[in-house]
């Protein structure tokens, strides 16, 4: 009877425990969250927003702009790459040395991604620090959530999707290409938009890549121009960079609140991103299944 | 003729997949051989050996090829220890707090709210945090010490906490949720309370998915640069007690890089910096794959 009740009070004791320490968890996150939009929207001024020297507009045009490049490599590769795991690739010591390939890419420090950027796509090429080497070392970095999103996908698709189509005389690839990809096509995409909303805060990878400067002329269209917005082969500082520049050389007076303010413009880009990520994958799902 | 045109592009677009899957272990090999073939120059051509590297704390490469510098990196790499480990010790009890929390304790608010929301800062940039590091727990050490500076291995380890406590929180979560129910119905059965069934049924069930989210978290920290750069100090010394700045591998090698001449002594010792991060990753992937046969293996042994 004694142990009863004082096994019921530990009960009690670890329950409040649990409890406490979830809350405050779920507070400091909060906490974060509204601190850094709190201080950005406290030290915002109109001038924050524009495309000069001064204001974030060009480093938030150059983030999506490196995202959007990225992507361009690393949404074709990494879906190739899963559908030659789901459906080509037989299994033996090759595939699995694949299997191994994508995790040690999926875990590589963007440090050494952004070293490694470094010394393939600057030096060796001979280049400066410009927006499409970031782009590849970035995607190099995204292409194994691509590729393991849908590899998974396709690997769950009922099997009489195959069976269906290859039945009516369709070919292997006409299979995959018809049916089974545009059925997969919601998991990709959530995919795809979580690889880019990682790419966003990229920082490190991005350092001696992309560069931490950038000078456009908005009136300049000339694509081989350096200062020309389009031209892929300028550099490109972007938000995350922009922020940790601010740290480093605090130059300006006002650089801590421009770093405030590119901090929430960045944390809001990103859960928009995330909560976007989620909604459409819900949306999607809810679709096929037909409810 | 339009049957020629199929096979032909049945075997063209199956070439060109198998190509692109080909490419990723291409690539994966190349990453490694170049990390390899820069950072082994340390040792080849500079002449030092790995024990002087990893054990000696005399750091004064010098910048040109002639070398003739030395290239002890011990300071880096206890930096790296030290922070990293004091984020696991912040992090786990908490993190594993609070997956139970959200599996056992409460399920339904768990999976209405309290998941997402975790895994909405698994997306955090790390220079974001960083920077509320540098800008709010810096000050905030300084003051609460009384220290000179508040960059310390204290605000890199919270800093890095709280940068892994989601990815540790989602995996262990998905660990305990995959332990099967008739676990928890037989012991509620015998009449243990909720936290006897957690303690001694759940917890011991799910050990492997739990150290797997461990690992993952660290090697997280370990490979993050710019966030520990910003509030670690820099000040390359052997750190007195948790209140003192030191340094770490990722923010030499984010800070320093850019100044080095290229194939220099400094440049390559940087290089071999970067080639023991990605010797360090892929241990942390081996010790996963053995977690994961191991419970494999005691799986096959139950039955």
């Amino acid at each position: 009877m004694e142990t009863n009740k004082k096994a019921k009070q530990i009960d009690r004791i670890m329950t409040a425990v649990f409890v406490t320490v979830a809350g405050f968890f779920l507070l400091l996150l909060a906490g974060i969250a509204l601190l850094v939009i709190g201080r950005g929207i406290a030290g915002f001024e109109p001038y924050m927003l524009s495309f000069s020297r001064k204001g974030i507009g060009n480093q938030l045009f150059n983030t999506i702009y490196l995202v959007f490049l990225s992507l361009l490599v690393s949404v074709p590769l990494g879906i190739a790459t899963g559908v030659y795991l789901a459906e080509y690739a037989k299994p033996g010591k090759l595939t699995n040395f694949l299997g191994i390939c994508i995790e040690t890419l999926s875990s590589l420090p963007s440090i050494v991604v952004g070293l490694f950027g470094y010394l393939v796509f600057i030096v060796m090429v001979g280049a400066k620090w410009n927006l499409a080497s970031g782009a590849l070392a970035v995607s190099i970095l995204n292409l194994p959530l691509i590729a393991t999103t849908t590899k998974d996908a396709m690997l769950s698709m009922p099997k009489g999707y195959r069976m269906g189509s290859m039945g009516l005389g369709a070919t292997h690839w006409q299979t995959i290409k018809r049916v089974l990809l545009p059925a997969c096509m919601p998991r990709i995409l959530t995919g795809i938009i979580l690889a880019a909303g990682r790419v966003f805060g990229e920082a490190a990878a991005l350092l001696y890549t992309a560069g931490m400067s950038t000078d456009i002329n908005w009136n300049n269209w000339d694509l081989t121009s350096p200062t020309c917005p389009l031209n892929p082969f300028r550099p490109g500082e972007t938000l995350a960079l922009h922020i940790w520049a601010s740290r480093t050389e605090a130059i300006g007076a006002d650089s801590v609140q421009i770093a405030n303010f590119s901090s929430a413009v960045l944390l809001i880009l990103v859960f928009a991103f995330s909560i976007g990520a989620r909604v459409l994958g819900r949306r999607m799902e809810r679709k096929i299944g037909g409810k | 003729m339009e049957k020629k045109s199929l096979f032909w592009k049945e075997h063209f677009w199956r070439g060109l997949i198998t190509c692109c899957g080909l490419f990723v272990i291409v690539l994966t090999l190349a990453i490694g051989a170049f990390l390899v073939y820069k950072g082994s120059g340390t040792f080849t051509k500079y002449g030092h050996s790995i024990f002087e590297f990893l054990f000696s704390s005399k750091w004064s490469p010098a910048d040109n090829s002639t070398g003739g510098g030395s290239v002890g990196a011990a300071v880096y790499i206890v930096g790296s220890l030290s922070t990293c480990g004091l984020a696991l010790l912040i992090a786990t009890p908490f993190s594993l707090a609070a997956a139970i929390f959200m599996t056992e304790i409460s399920p339904k608010l768990g999976n209405k709210f309290f998941r997402p929301a975790v895994e909405l800062f698994v997306g955090i940039p790390s220079v974001i945090y960083g920077w509320v590091g540098l800008t709010t727990l810096v000050p905030a050490i300084k003051k609460v010490f009384h220290l000179n500076m508040g960059y310390s291995v204290l605000a890199a380890g919270i800093v890095l906490a709280v940068m892994i406590f989601p990815s540790i929180t989602t995996v262990a979560a998905d660990a305990i949720k995959s332990v099967p129910i008739d676990y928890r119905k037989a012991a509620y059965g015998l009449g243990a309370t909720r936290w006897q069934v957690i303690y001694q049924i759940v917890l011991p069930a799910a050990k492997p998915g739990i150290f797997t989210g461990i690992i993952m978290g660290l090697a997280r920290a370990f490979g993050e640069a710019l966030a520990v750069a910003m509030v670690i100090g820099k000040m390359r010394s052997f750190p007195k007690s948790i209140l003192s700045p030191t340094t770490n591998l990722t923010s030499a090698i984010a800070s320093d890089m850019g100044g080095a001449m290229e194939g220099g002594e400094y440049n390559t010792a940087l290089w071999t910096m970067a080639l023991l991060l990605f010797l360090i990753s892929l241990l942390f992937i081996f010790i996963i794959h053995r977690i994961v046969a191991q419970k494999g293996e005691e799986k096959d042994g139950n039955k």
